[in-house]
This record gives structure tokens, sequence and C-alpha cells, in this order.
């Protein structure tokens, strides 16, 4: 299995987690994952909304690049994935995007003829592995860690390429094949508010508050997901959203990778567990997932106070 | 005086065009005058005028007297779809003494002056088809209309509300009717239900009278548990098969004491109860409810321990006392001959499922409408006591209207009823709880009589009607008093904000669509569908009824969603219809059937096959093909098919449709 | 024909479902090219090959066939009987020369008027830009290029053709 790799711009910088647990996985999984040279920023859904036809143009030079090197390209970014797929899916529906790409993508020296398809870690993850490849990895399992999947809104929105729309099950199909328990998180495909927490917190921020709060309500240990801006979100926010709620308590909020790559025995500091601003290490440590052949699970005792530093 | 075009000699042709103005329909786009005018500079043309309303009286006695006084023998209308008015100047031609097929119309009201926007264009296309039809028009022979007799018997497809009217109307006539029903009893839908909206008349005190009426009468057949397997023949002479499932019980003996339905050795019901919506259980042996007609048990095949080769006792056996079980009955085909068929097989509702974010399903106290029916009513599941899946009493109701109407995603049309027995539901709920209600409604379509009376009266009960598509349903609270309720969550379009309103119970005013198996039923009767999939009618205002195959007649929903007053009305008139026919004796099929000219046909049997009716023979005597004209339906296939060219199919001529292009495209 | 002519397109409409359906669109006032000539057959199993071969032999610059949606032909199977010669009629119309936008065979139930001024003007602009075919005049010239090669053939050829 061979797969171009395009991070986008926040795995490079506030999403580095994502990226590191995401390429440690791949190499343990023996998933060849090939980061594309001289990559361009998708655009997000800014330029989409200032410049329909360029945007897709931008986008698609992501395309070409793949089908250069002949691969289908591997998006873990919900945000680049879902602009890169609807340019995709705009080049071949609408004549007008085609030509306006055709166009803009020969006066740099390229071409894109549709082929390179656009995947998302969940899709490659539990479509594209072998039976019990991911199963067979598994060195420490998460038992008695209970997860809330939290998918967000780009991944199943507008369209659903490779999950059901209303109730989406390839996170929680890939955690628990390696041990966790799922809580049933109703609000699993619940906007958090996306860039509304910076812009117009006092709409942005109620929004994560519910996703926390039920969360927290379910009893889960741990929210994943598959998003940056998500992960940051939910994570980020939760001292500013506690000024408002005392009783919120901290949640850990990590990249479903991250979890995958513990599972699988692997170094916490090449999956960036370190990162976390809310740790979660010391809760896996707890539960004897973390911390050596002989560590056991300790009683419960209450969370470790001043987690966030 | 009859003219026709021999062979070897020619009778001197006089064509008599006349172009319509449709008052300003045609005239407006099209200058008839000119049209006139060119057309009588044309070979054959005697005469050639323009008329305000050729289909008026006046307009076809035109016809008749320039017939008699010009001696004319074509005769060429030019106005609206032959579609429309072809029989009538048929009619008229006749009447001036000619044969009516040496009429032919031209189309130039719905494909011309109805579709075009320049002028000049239009006018230079009516010219253009004037002139191809002049040309073709010669070579009209003179044709008879067989006279086929009529079989005076109907056959009814489906036992609703709506097959029950039709089947009791045609049979107060005197006329034989098969009324035949896939369930196990008759009534429909409508036997599901607890009232009927406006007035709150119990829906089986009114339909169970006419329930049993239909099992009375003398003159009907009533097949339940059947279905129709194939039907052949055309309008007044059909052959129907009909399949009649086994009950495993002798209709003869069995007088539907339930004795074996107690004695049965499953205590409980394992099967969910088909006319209790899923919300009960039954036994493998069972009667679909107490007023069942025909009051008979029947055994379900699928769930019977015996009849699945198991080993059962048969306490059921035992508990009869008229020994009217019997486990070796099989499956019997009945053919049957009628003249008329009424399709009246109803709709299905919508399922919810279809719609995840209504959670149907998924939470238990969301119900459909058609679940609430069941609940309310007296003699349902649970006796009328509306007490939701949890077991909670419902204190607050909503009732999300447009579920699977109205909705680009789903079905685009608006069901119709579902306004009235949403209102009709939060009447009885509020009756039976005293809960508070809550409506949610894009309009309120309240068309009937005493329906718009019927919503005020709902208003003034205190009922709440919020304007605006429900956008989900969820069971997360976000405040204390949405816990443990189901919340929806609305815009309110008329206050202007996103509200979220707890609720015990939520129900689903679910809309309606065709059956699944619609498509195969409608090949079988060779009728068409709507883009929707209902059945297609003849013509959407004029022709509600009847559809494009003669002798087959639409009754009900099957047609499209409707009340119970407009079923009714619509299944009397589809028996109207099927009477005229049955009635007349006899029906003139169209002349337009091929016939084999014996000289020049080798008999190389290339057309045998191509005839979906099996109407082409060969006589190996003779050695040539013979096209029997009672099957031959008069589609053409083995005209074009035929390399010796010894085919001909009257009306649709080879030389008259190459004349037809020729001069068509001669017009320059 | 003068060039700024609109092309001729030749229909051939059954009765149940694609004459229904133009009708329809007349009754809805749909608007589209006038472009067309329609010729109305019971069923498009009736058409001929050799009408479509006529009809641009006589000059029409396009021929359209409308037919019922397959399985659901008034008369079972007349669509697939008339799809069947279709695909043999394109090949050879191909080694005629004449484009393939110029034979078009549509499926349009009684139901989808909007079908019908939809496929006219899609046809309409497809001919305009293919330009007229003029088959009767290439014809003439062909003869006239026959004749000054072989005269005694073309007469041949040109007295046969008399009683065709």
């Amino acid at each position: 299995m061979r797969y171009a790799y395009f991070p986008g711009c926040s795995l490079k910088s506030s999403g580095r987690a994502y990226e590191e647990s995401f390429l440690a996985v791949c190499r343990a999984l023996e998933i060849g994952m090939d980061e594309l040279d001289d990559w361009n920023c998708c655009g997000a859904t800014a330029y989409m909304s200032v410049d329909e036809a360029n945007s897709h143009v931008l986008a698609t030079r992501n395309l070409a690049l793949a089908e250069r090197v002949g691969l289908d390209v591997v998006v873990p970014c919900a945000g680049c994935y879902g602009v890169l797929a609807k340019s995709k899916e705009y080049f071949e529906k609408y004549s007008s995007v085609r030509n306006a790409v055709t166009t803009g993508l020969a006066a740099g020296g390229f071409a894109y003829e549709g082929r390179a398809q656009v995947r998302h870690p969940l899709d490659i993850l539990s479509n594209d592995l072998p039976p019990r490849a991911l199963r067979s990895k598994v060195k420490k399992p998460l038992k008695g860690l209970k997860v809330a999947c939290y998918y967000g809104c780009r991944l199943i929105r507008p369209v659903s390429p490779f999950d059901d729309m209303h109730d989406p099950q390839t996170m929680d199909g890939l955690l628990k094949s390696v041990g966790a328990r799922m809580v049933e998180y109703g609000l699993k495909g619940k906007c958090c508010g996306g860039s509304l927490t910076g812009t117009v917190p006092e709409a942005g921020l109620p929004m994560c508050y519910d996703l926390l709060k039920e969360a927290h309500r379910l009893e889960a240990d741990v929210i994943a997901t598959a998003c940056p801006l998500c992960q940051f979100n939910l994570e980020c926010y939760q001292d500013d959203i506690a000024k408002k709620h005392p009783d919120l308590k901290p949640m850990p909020v990590v990249y479903f990778t991250q979890l995958i790559g513990v599972a699988m025995g692997l170094d916490p500091k090449d999956l960036g567990l370190h990162r976390q601003i809310v740790p979660i290490e010391p809760l896996l440590r707890e539960k004897g997932i973390l911390g050596g052949e002989d560590a056991k699970p300790k009683a419960k005792e209450p969370a470790a106070a001043g987690g966030r530093s | 005086m009859m003219t026709e075009l021999h062979q070897n000699g020619q009778e001197e042709v006089r064509i008599g065009y006349f172009v319509c103005h449709c008052g300003t329909n045609i005239a407006a786009m099209i200058d008839v005058a000119a049209v006139a005018e060119y057309v009588s500079t044309l070979p054959n043309v005697v005469v050639s005028k323009d008329y305000r309303y050729m289909c008026s009286e006046a307009g076809q006695d035109l016809i008749v007297q320039d017939i008699k006084e010009h001696r004319l023998n074509r005769i060429v209308v030019a106005a609206c779809s032959p579609l429309l008015h072809e029989r009538t100047f048929r009619t008229a031609t006749q009447r001036g003494g000619i044969n009516p097929f040496f009429c032919h119309m031209v189309n130039i009201r719905e494909h011309g002056s109805w579709v075009h926007e320049d002028r000049a264009e239009a006018t230079e296309k009516a010219k253009a088809l004037a002139r191809g039809a002049i040309g073709r028009v010669k070579y009209h022979k003179a044709l008879e209309k067989r006279r086929e007799p009529v079989t005076p018997a109907a056959l009814v497809v489906g036992g609703g509300i709506a097959g029950i009217q039709a089947a009791l109307t045609l049979a107060n006539t005197g006329k034989k009717v098969y009324l035949v029903e896939r369930d196990p009893t008759i009534g429909g839908h409508m036997a599901k239900f607890d009232k009927t909206f406006p007035t709150l008349d119990c829906a089986a005190c009114i339909l169970t009278p006419k329930m049993s009426e239909v099992y009375a009468h003398p003159n009907i057949v009533l097949w339940t548990y059947s279905e129709v397997e194939g039907i052949e023949g055309y309008v007044g002479n059909y052959q129907v098969r009909v399949r009649r499932k086994a009950r495993y019980i002798d209709e003869e003996l069995c007088v539907g004491c339930l004795d074996c339905v107690d004695e049965c050795v499953f205590k409980v019901g394992n099967v969910d109860d088909e006319f209790n919506v899923g919300l009960s259980k039954r036994k493998p042996v069972y009667m679909p409810f107490p007023q069942a007609v025909p009051k008979l048990v029947v055994i379900d095949p699928v769930a019977c321990t015996h009849l699945n080769g198991g080993n059962c006792q048969k306490s059921c056996v035992d508990a009869c006392e008229r020994a009217a079980i019997n486990f070796d009955q099989t499956d019997t085909i009945e053919e049957i001959k009628v003249g008329a068929v009424i399709v009246a097989t109803g709709f299905k509702t919508f399922d919810p499922k279809r719609k995840p974010l209504y959670g149907y399903g998924k939470y238990p106290n969301v119900y459909t409408a058609l679940e609430v029916e069941r609940l309310v009513t007296s003699c349902g599941p649970t006796e009328g006591e509306v007490v939701c899946r949890d077991g909670r009493t419902p204190k607050k109701i909503g009732i999300v209207h447009c579920v699977g109407s109205r909705d680009h995603q789903t079905n685009r049309w608006c069901s119709r009823v579902c306004c009235m027995y949403s209102m009709k539901l939060a009447h009885l709920l509020h009756e039976h709880t005293g809960a508070e209600i809550y409506n949610f409604y894009i309009d309120i379509r309240a068309p009937g009589k005493g329906y718009e009376e019927f919503y005020e009266r709902l208003q003034e009960e205190g009922n709440h009607f919020i304007r605006g598509r429900v956008a989900e349903i969820t069971d997360i609270p976000k405040v204390a008093e949405e816990e443990g309720m189901l919340t929806i969550r609305v815009e309110d379009s008329l206050a202007g904000f996103v509200r979220r309103i707890p609720v015990d119970m939520v129900v689903l005013s679910t809309g309606l669509e065709p059956h699944a198996d619609s498509q195969d039923v409608r090949r079988m009767f060779n009728i068409s569908c709507s883009r929707e999939g209902f059945f297609l009618e003849r013509h959407p205002k004029l022709a509600p009824v009847s559809t494009t195959t003669d002798g087959v007649y639409l009754a009900g929903c099957c047609q499209g969603p409707k009340d119970i007053p407009d079923t009714v009305a619509q299944a009397g008139a589809a028996a109207a219809e099927a009477l005229t026919l049955l009635d007349t004796g006899y029906v003139e099929m169209e002349p337009s059937v091929s016939v084999v000219d014996p000289i020049f046909c080798s008999g190389c049997k290339t057309c045998l096959n191509l005839c979906p009716y099996h109407a082409i023979t060969r006589d190996d005597a003779k050695g040539v093909a013979v096209i029997n004209p009672v099957l031959c339906k008069g589609c053409g296939v083995c005209v074009a098919a035929c390399p010796s060219g010894a085919i001909t199919q009257n009306l649709f001529e080879d030389r008259e449709i190459f004349e037809e292009i020729e001069e068509v495209l001669a017009y320059a | 024909m003068p060039e700024d002519t609109q092309p001729r397109i030749l229909a051939f409409f059954c009765n149940w479902c694609t004459y229904t359906a133009a009708d329809l669109a007349g009754v809805s006032r749909m608007k589209y090219a006038a472009t067309s000539r329609v010729v109305r057959v019971m069923c498009s199993g009736r058409i001929d090959p050799q009408f479509v071969l006529s009809a641009f032999a006589k000059g029409a610059d396009g021929v359209l066939i409308g037919g019922c949606h397959p399985g659901d032909c008034h008369y079972i199977s007349g669509n697939t009987k008339c799809l069947r010669r279709h695909r043999l009629l394109k090949r050879m119309l191909a080694d005629m020369g004449i484009e393939p936008e110029r034979l078009r065979l549509e499926w349009i139930s009684a139901s989808e008027g909007d079908r019908v001024k939809t496929v006219i003007n899609e046809m309409t602009a497809d001919l305009k830009r293919l330009g007229p075919l003029k088959l009767p005049e290439r014809c003439v010239a062909w003869d006239v290029e026959a004749i000054d090669e072989e005269p005694d053939h073309a007469e041949a050829v040109a007295k046969e053709a008399v009683h065709a």
C-alpha cells in the first residue's frame, strides 16, 4: 500500500501531533505515505468563498502533483479533505470548473485528469487494510478507556463518501478494534463552531461547551477527533469555557491516530502526546495502557490537579 | 359516397383543408389565413379555409357541408392535438357522408402555437406540416372499425375503500364483479383508522357495513388473500389469472370462532401484527382483526411451526370443532374473463427511517401517525390508552408534518391528507391524555368541506401551531427541562428564531407513496406511471379515472394521494366508466392493424417472433404469414421488419409515411 | 437553403409516450425552437430505417426518434426493436459521412414534457453548429461528378433512379 500524503498547513503547525501520530502509525503498518513534493495550501474555505474558480485551481494543483507520482492522495485534515474532494467533484461535474482548472494548471505546467483519488486516513485504515492487519499489531489494547468519537462536519457533510452521514462509524470501528470502549456519542457530527471560536466566540464557545458537556455526561475519558480544528477548538478553549461553566472538568482531546499508536505500543513522543494541553498520559498510565509491561491499573483516584500548565 | 384509391386506377382526390384559430390559442401565434392561402395552392386541394373554432357545432358542420357541396373525399383539419379531437373530426367527416378515416389531423397548437415564440417561424412550420398532411392524406383508404363483444364482467384489483366502492357500484347495476385483494381481509388502510376527519366519524362504523355488503352481494365474487398474476387480451376481452393463496383453512367450514387461535401452541404472539402496524404481536394462526371480511382465520406459512417442517402438536386442529384446518391446502389458480379492470391498489406510507434525524426506530417514543391511529383506537393494542413504549403517559406531544412530503431529499409532492389527519390526531390525543400538543407545519392544507372549520376548532382547543420544518429530534438535553424528553429543534419561522421544545412523544405525519411493487403492477396492466410513481390517468383534468389502456381504470390513492371522500367519488367514477364499456356490449377496435399481403410474402418468418401478442402465425400450407386482426394491436413492428415490404399497417402505411416525410421537407 | 435559416429536424414520435409528452409541453406552454416537424407513429418500433434515410435524403438536417423508456413500451417491446435498428443505422450513417449527432434516439415518457423541450433545443443547437446537411444538393453534385467521368454509366443509373 502506497499513497501520496498531503499534510496541509495545519498539520505542520498546530496540528503537528496529527501528522506525527499518523505517519508513525503508517510506518508501523508498513503503509507507504510519501509527502507530496511542493504541495500548496488548499485554500480552505476562505479562498473558496472569495474566488471560487481560482480556489479550485489552487486545490487541484495538489491533485495534479499526486497524479504526477501516480498515486492517490491521503488528506488527514478534514478541512483540506473537504476542499480537495469538492474540487475533484466539481472538476468532473462542471465544465466551467474543468475549463478554469485546466487553463490555470496549464499556466503552471500542470495537468489534472481526475485520476488521483482523494482519501482520508479513516477511510484507508478502515477499508484498504487487509483484515486483522491493525489488530495483529496491537500491543497495548486500550482496555478500560472510554472514548467519545467526534467526527465534526467536514468529513460527513454535505456528502459522506466513506461513512454514514447521520451515524458515522469508521472511527468507532477502528478504536474498537484496538480495544477501546466507545460511548454512544450522539453529538458526534455536531459542529464544533469552526473558526467562530476565534471570530465570534460568543457563538462558537457554547458549541464547544455542548460537545464537552455531553462527553462528560456519558463519562467518556477522552474525545477522539479526526480534524485539527476540531481538536484545537475542543481542547484549547476549555479554560475560557470553564470561566462561564466552572463545573466543566478538563477533558483530554486527542487525534484518533494517537490512540491507535498508543495501542500499537509506539513511543508516545513519536505520537506527539507531549503536545497535549490537557494531558492524557497520566490517564493512560492510570489505566495501565502506558508505563511499561508491569504497570498495573491503579485504583481510581481523583484526576491529578494542575493538569493544564 | 365512398371512394377508394384503387391500385390500378385512381379516383380524383379532392381535399378539404380546414385550419382552426382556436380563438387566439392558435391564431395569436400562427397566421392561419396565410396558411390556408398557401394550402389552397397545393395539388388536389379543392377547399382551404380557416375558422375560429373547428371543434364547435358550427365548425363541424362546415366540414359536413363542404364535403357535400364540393364533393370532397379527403379532409385535413389543422388544429389541436389529434389525441384530443381526432374522434370529433372523424365523426364529422362521417356525417358528411364519407369514411371517417379519410380525415387526418395536423397538430399546430400543442406542437405549434403554444410552444413557439416567433410568429413567422411558427407559421412556416404550420405550412410545412400542412403540406405533409396534404401529401399523406391522398393515400388514406376507407377503413371500418371492427366490433368485438364485451364480456359483461369486471375485475377490481384491491379491496380498500376505493375497490369496495367501485365493486359495489358495479355490482348494484347487475354486473358481475371479481374483487381481488392481496391481504386476508378487505378494508385496506381505512380499517386501521380510528376516526375520520373532519366529522370524527368512526372509521370502522362507516366502513364495515360496506365490507359486509360486499361479502353478501350476489354479484360480487370476493377473493381475498389472492393476487392477480397475469392478464392478457384487450379491452372488453381480458383473460386474467388470479392466484388464490392457501390459507390452510377450509373457507366453507371456518366460522371465525378463533378457538384455533386461542389453542395455538404459541401462548403469546410472536409475529409483528400487520394490522396493528407492529405495535403488538400475533400468532401464526390469526384473524387480521375481529371485523375482518371474510370472517376467516389464516395460517401464516412463514411463522407456523408445522408448515416449516417443525414438530408441532397442532393443537389448533384439535381445537377446531368444524375440522376446518387443512395443512395440505395449496395455492390455486383461477382463470377468469372480464371486460374491464379497475385498479385500486392503494398506497403505502413513507418509511420514516429515511429521515434519520427524526429518530424513528432510535428513540422508542417516536411514532408514525398510523401507529398512533392504532394507539387511540379503542380496539387497538392498548385498547385506546395512549401509553408510550417506555411506559409513560405523554404530557407533551409534538406532531411533525410533512415527513417524506414536500421534500427534495425524499418525496417532492404534498401527500394531501396529512395536515388533516395530523389535526385529527392532535384532537384525539388531547382527548385521550389531556396533553399539550404542538403541530409543526409548513402550510396548513385544509381545502375540503368542513376542513377549515376543523382547523379553527383545533386552534380554539388550545393546540399550538408552529410554522417550521423540524430540523431534528434529539434526546441530548441542553437544559434541565429537556432531561428525559425528546427535544424538537425547529425554526419558528413566524417568530424568527430557533426553538427547542421538549416533548414526551413525537408523532411523525408520514406521507403517502406508491407501493413498492407498483412498477410491476402497472407493467402487468400495461399502464404508465407519472414521475412520482403513481399510476397515470389519461388526462389530469378531463379523464382522471381512465388510462391510456382502454378498459383499465384507476380509483383511489394508487392514482395519487387523496382523502376518503375523493377516493369514494373517484371509485364511483371509475365504476361508471367501466359500466359504459360493459353496458354498450361491444367495443369498436381501431382499424390501424397490420395486414400481410400474401402476394409479396415470401414466408421468411422474420415477423413471427417480433409480435409481442403472438398475433402472427405462418400458414404452412400457403407458405405465408397471417396476422390475426383480433390479437393485432397495431404497433407496426412487423411492418418495419418485413424484408419484402409485404405487411401494411392501416393508417400508417409506408407510402403514407414516406409521402408525409417528403412533403413536409419539400416545403422550403 | 439560405445560410441563416434554422436547421430542420424531422421527428418521429410514438403516440403513447413522446407524442403525449410533446402535447404536455404544449399544454404547459413550454417554449422551444420551431425546428421540428413531427411525424406521428403508434410505436417507435414502426419506424423503418428507410424513413430515416428518406428524411435525410429529402432535406432534413437531423432526425429525432422519440419512444417510451425501455420496459414501458405500450406494445411491450417495440422500443427494443427500434433501439436495435437505431444502432445499426447509426453505423451505416457514419459510413455515409453523416455526423452521429444528426440522428438522435430519445426515450421520453408521457409525463416528461420538459424533456421534449430540452432535447429539441439541444438538437437545434447541435445542428446549427454542424451546419445544414444539404443531402439533396450533395446528391446532385455527386451525380454531376459521375456524369462528367462516365457519361454512359451515369445515364443508365439516372434512368434506373426514375423507377426507384
